[in-house]
């Protein structure tokens, strides 16, 4: 027999200890590399360990992000953590659970097939033992690798997978506990920054003496070549240092941005790495060639809270706390900035505001660690400003979709070819593609890189879900890697999703129009998967999709679906909205496939606030730039949905246990958008292409 | 200079400039760390707290304007052991998920349900629509918040 393959994370972590421990207090430690990003996974995978282990829930502490005591598993993204901890925890556990039965029965002098586990303690054949699994803990290896020879439970055995078991950190968070924003240790000093407008440009002068009038207290002024922090003991004292700041500094080689470099269609003709991916290129001349072009601008994560981190550097070691996705990367990445071994500094995770992707949490971190080298022994709290926060953070890049498509006789795409414009969807340090944000600011700034995108093995970047799941002969892909774009651009929520779902859902449309035929009906025509058509066909009849009118009044209804990543969770979702100068979502129905599903009410969870994000992306926000960056640097500047403007949303999941778990973070993503866009069209009888979809632009569609 | 006032029911005197925001007096002088700090522009809610029972902005209130007057907070509900109903509401409805916003949006909920409690939808809506959740779990907050009308 061949050994099973293990996933990635068992590979990189194979020793049992970095998994799993047992602690005197009969509780054990389950420990993932993977973080709570307001997310549940930690909910999610404490699930995964009991169910495994014969555990109570109460008995799993999950430690979640310590380089200390942890796995390393990369950054928490791509909506992998169930697939990859959950996994690698279900392995573990499995192997844990034989190992300790059989060392319980070597000391009851039975087969381990006599033992059963209950509560943690063992029976044999139903009786109690006396024996558990911390009895026994001391004599189990657990610095072994793990050989993935345990076989975990068949899905049918689950009985706390598959539970809404209440989310275990709601509780500190409706009570006000700790964000790493909270902690404050006795004699804490508070910093800010200064920031370096963009890479390369220089600080050529700095009224140190104005800015010290304004601080109006105590202040250290931390400056190492164009980076620059304000530190004190009282935090009023350093941010209005910050605020001061700016107004006090000049700076040299600034980028210059001008109104059109915000825009998608800016892309086109930019310099760019061509690549051409799947169907050999046509050479012969369409028959009946069907075409739309899609843009999406440049969107922010805009988190309710400022990035922020603390640092603390005492005798040759520093330790840092961070909200960062991956505790190991940001250990590495701050080792090779500030030039450390990677020994000497402990990183660990501490909850942030909500995190959709690559943000300014391990920016802040260095920015914090920065600080704490120039002023040993003393803990700094470095937070960012809320413009900061806007003006710094990576944003999702913009994109220009455009399809070419050659449809049959019956009007059904005979070849298809998607051109894709966009800049890079991932600059995380540690990539090769960017760097943490202030050393770019220090002596030796990192030379500039060719930007690359996530490849098609991890889901692609700018070509995430470009290949249409419909029945297509012949596909290609050709993606315009945008060399340099204006601002740093990095990963978001789904990636390039939402404009190429929005793309091919909305030609869906076109093309069903162009039929003279029901867009679910001739969706249906063209997609065999029986796993994609029950989501199709659910949120149809949930929709009450055979009442929909003609469209043109006002009114709309539309639907859009599409399989994230194309290998991971399905989602058809339907919106119905009103159109009067502005769209006003009146309700959103979405159905997903999600395999065997962890937590239900979570999975929910995730797949309501991809769609409200989503709605909120494709109805009002485009980062907006000035002569030298990004201008929209607070909530009246970049405005996001609602309360007022939220619909009322029905998400549900199918049954799809016998189909392994697959996360649900950004599937609803790309079809939400999709669905307003093809409502909206419903609505006006005139399709909006560029979002978001604006007064102005609904306004000029119907001139 | 001292600036006597009540928090969450207790007398508490705290020596600082009378133009030091609330928002840093309770999280730097007195520990209350639960009110958070989102924009300091009043754009978003997140530090929202009562002064005598009416919601305020804590990120640009001077505490000098708040001498003598009553101040309550995310602290003075419940415990994660000892929920107070409207906190037990939100759990009951999973109403969160970064929970960041939470703290403000519970305490703007409070004022609500003291002075009206049985608030219909439009009125939560209303009430909550200086609050912003990045997350997305508005319709589970309106949710818990009309369960704690409900409750009461």
């Amino acid at each position: 027999m061949s050994a099973p393959v293990l996933p990635t994370s068992l590979v990189d972590n194979p020793r049992l200890d970095r998994w799993i421990h047992f602690n005197p207090d009969r509780t054990v430690r389950i420990a993932t590399g993977k973080v709570e990003i307001g997310q549940g996974v930690v909910t999610a995978l404490g699930q995964i360990a009991a169910d495994e282990l014969d555990v109570p829930l109460e008995r799993i502490a999950v430690l979640s992000g310590s380089t200390d005591h942890g796995p390393d598993e990369m950054y928490t993204t791509s909506s992998l953590s169930i697939e990859m901890s959950g996994g690698s925890i279900r392995l573990v556990c499995a192997e844990v659970r034989a190992k300790a039965l059989d060392r319980a029965a070597l000391r009851l002098n039975c087969s381990p097939d006599d033992l059963s586990v209950v509560d943690g303690q063992f029976l044999q054949n139903g009786a109690a033992t006396g024996q558990d699994y911390w009895t026994v803990a001391g004599e189990i290896d657990l610095s072994q690798p793990v050989t993935g020879s345990a076989p975990p439970k068949k899905a049918d055995a689950y009985k706390i997978v598959g539970r809404s078991v209440p989310r275990l950190d709601l509780p500190a968070k409706v009570s006000g506990a700790a964000f790493v924003h909270d902690v404050l240790p006795a004699s804490v000093l508070h910093a800010r920054t200064l920031r370096q407008p963009n890479p390369g440009a220089t600080l050529t002068s700095f009224d140190e003496a104005a800015i010290r009038r304004a601080a109006k207290g105590e202040l250290q002024i931390v400056r190492e070549a164009n980076f620059v922090a304000f530190v004190s003991p009282v935090e009023s004292v350093a941010q209005a240092a910050a605020a001061a700041a700016p107004a006090h500094a000049r700076w040299d080689k600034l980028r210059e941005l001008t109104a059109a470099h915000q825009e998608a269609a800016w892309l086109k003709g930019q310099p760019a790495e061509d690549r051409h991916i799947g169907a050999p290129m046509r050479t012969d001349k369409p028959r009946n060639l069907a075409q739309i072009t899609v843009s999406r601008p440049y969107v922010a994560h805009a988190s309710m809270g400022p990035s922020c981190a603390l640092a603390e550097f005492r005798d040759g070691h520093l330790t840092v706390r961070s909200h960062g996705q991956g505790m190991h990367p940001l250990r590495k990445n701050l080792a090779a900035a500030l030039g450390l071994p990677i020994e000497a500094i402990t990183a660990t995770h501490i909850q942030g505001p909500g995190c959709y992707g690559h943000n300014g949490a391990d920016d802040a971190a260095l920015d914090a660690a920065l600080v704490a080298m120039r002023i040993p022994g003393r803990c700094i709290r470095l937070q960012w400003r809320r413009e900061e926060e806007f003006a710094f953070e990576p944003v999702g890049p913009a994109m220009l979709v455009t399809l070419h498509v050659d449809l049959d006789a019956r009007g059904r795409p005979a070849d298809w070819t998607t051109e894709i414009w966009s800049a890079t969807h991932v600059q995380r340090p540690g990539s090769g593609s960017g760097f943490l944000l202030a050393t770019e600011a220090l002596p030796n700034p990192p030379p500039e890189v060719q930007p690359t995108d996530p490849t098609e093995a991890r889901g692609g970047g700018g070509t995430r879900n470009a290949v249409p799941l419909y029945d297509v002969p012949a596909h290609r892909i050709v993606h315009h890697l945008v060399q340099r774009a204006p601002v740093r651009t990095s990963a978001l929520r789904g990636l390039g999703a939402l404009p190429n779902v929005y793309a091919i859902e909305s030609l869906m449309d076109d093309l069903a129009a162009r039929a003279g035929e029901d867009p679910v009906a001739y969706r249906l025509s063209i997609l065999s998967e029986p796993r994609a058509r029950r989501l199709v066909e659910r949120v149809a009849e949930l929709a009450d999709w055979t009442s929909r009118g003609a469209g043109g009044s006002g009114k709309g209804l539309g639907m859009a679906f599409a399989r994230y990543k194309n290998r991971a969770a399905y989602a058809a979702v339907a919106a119905s909205v009103t159109v009067d100068e502005t769209v006003r979502v009146d309700r959103v129905w979405c159905v997903a496939d999600a395999g065997l599903v962890v937590n239900p009410d979570g999975a929910r969870n995730q797949l309501e606030g991809g769609i409200i994000q989503a709605l909120s992306w494709t109805l009002k926000e485009q980062v907006r730039f000035d002569d030298h960056g990004i201008a929209s640097v607070d909530w009246d500047g970049y405005p996001i949905l609602r309360f007022s403007e939220v619909p009322e949303l029905h998400a549900e999941l199918v049954d799809g246990a016998g189909n392994p778990s697959v996360g649900v973070g950004e599937c609803s993503v790309g079809p939400t958008a999709a669905a307003v866009g093809n409502a909206v069209a419903h609505a006006l009888g005139v399709r909006i292409h560029d979002m978001p979809l604006t007064r102005e632009r609904i306004l000029k569609a119907l001139a | 200079m001292a600036i006597a006032l009540t928090v969450n029911g207790n007398a508490r005197s705290v020596d600082v400039a009378g133009t030091t925001t609330l928002l840093e007096v309770l999280r730097n002088h007195l520990g209350l760390m639960g009110t958070r700090y989102g924009c300091g522009l009043e754009q978003c809610g997140a530090c929202m707290v009562l002064v005598d029972g009416e919601p305020i902005y804590a990120c640009t209130r001077e505490t000098g304007t708040v001498a003598g007057r009553s101040v309550t907070t995310i602290e003075s509900l419940g415990t994660p052991d000892k929920p107070h109903p409207l906190q037990q509401a939100f759990l009951d409805e999973q109403a969160g998920q970064c929970g960041y916003c939470l703290s403000g949006i519970i305490m703007s909920a409070k004022a609500l349900l003291d002075r009206n409690p049985a608030p219909t939808r439009t009125e939560i809506v209303t009430a909550l629509d200086r609050h912003l959740c990045r997350c997305g779990a508005h319709q589970r907050i309106i949710r818990a918040v009309e369960r704690a009308g409900r409750a009461a």
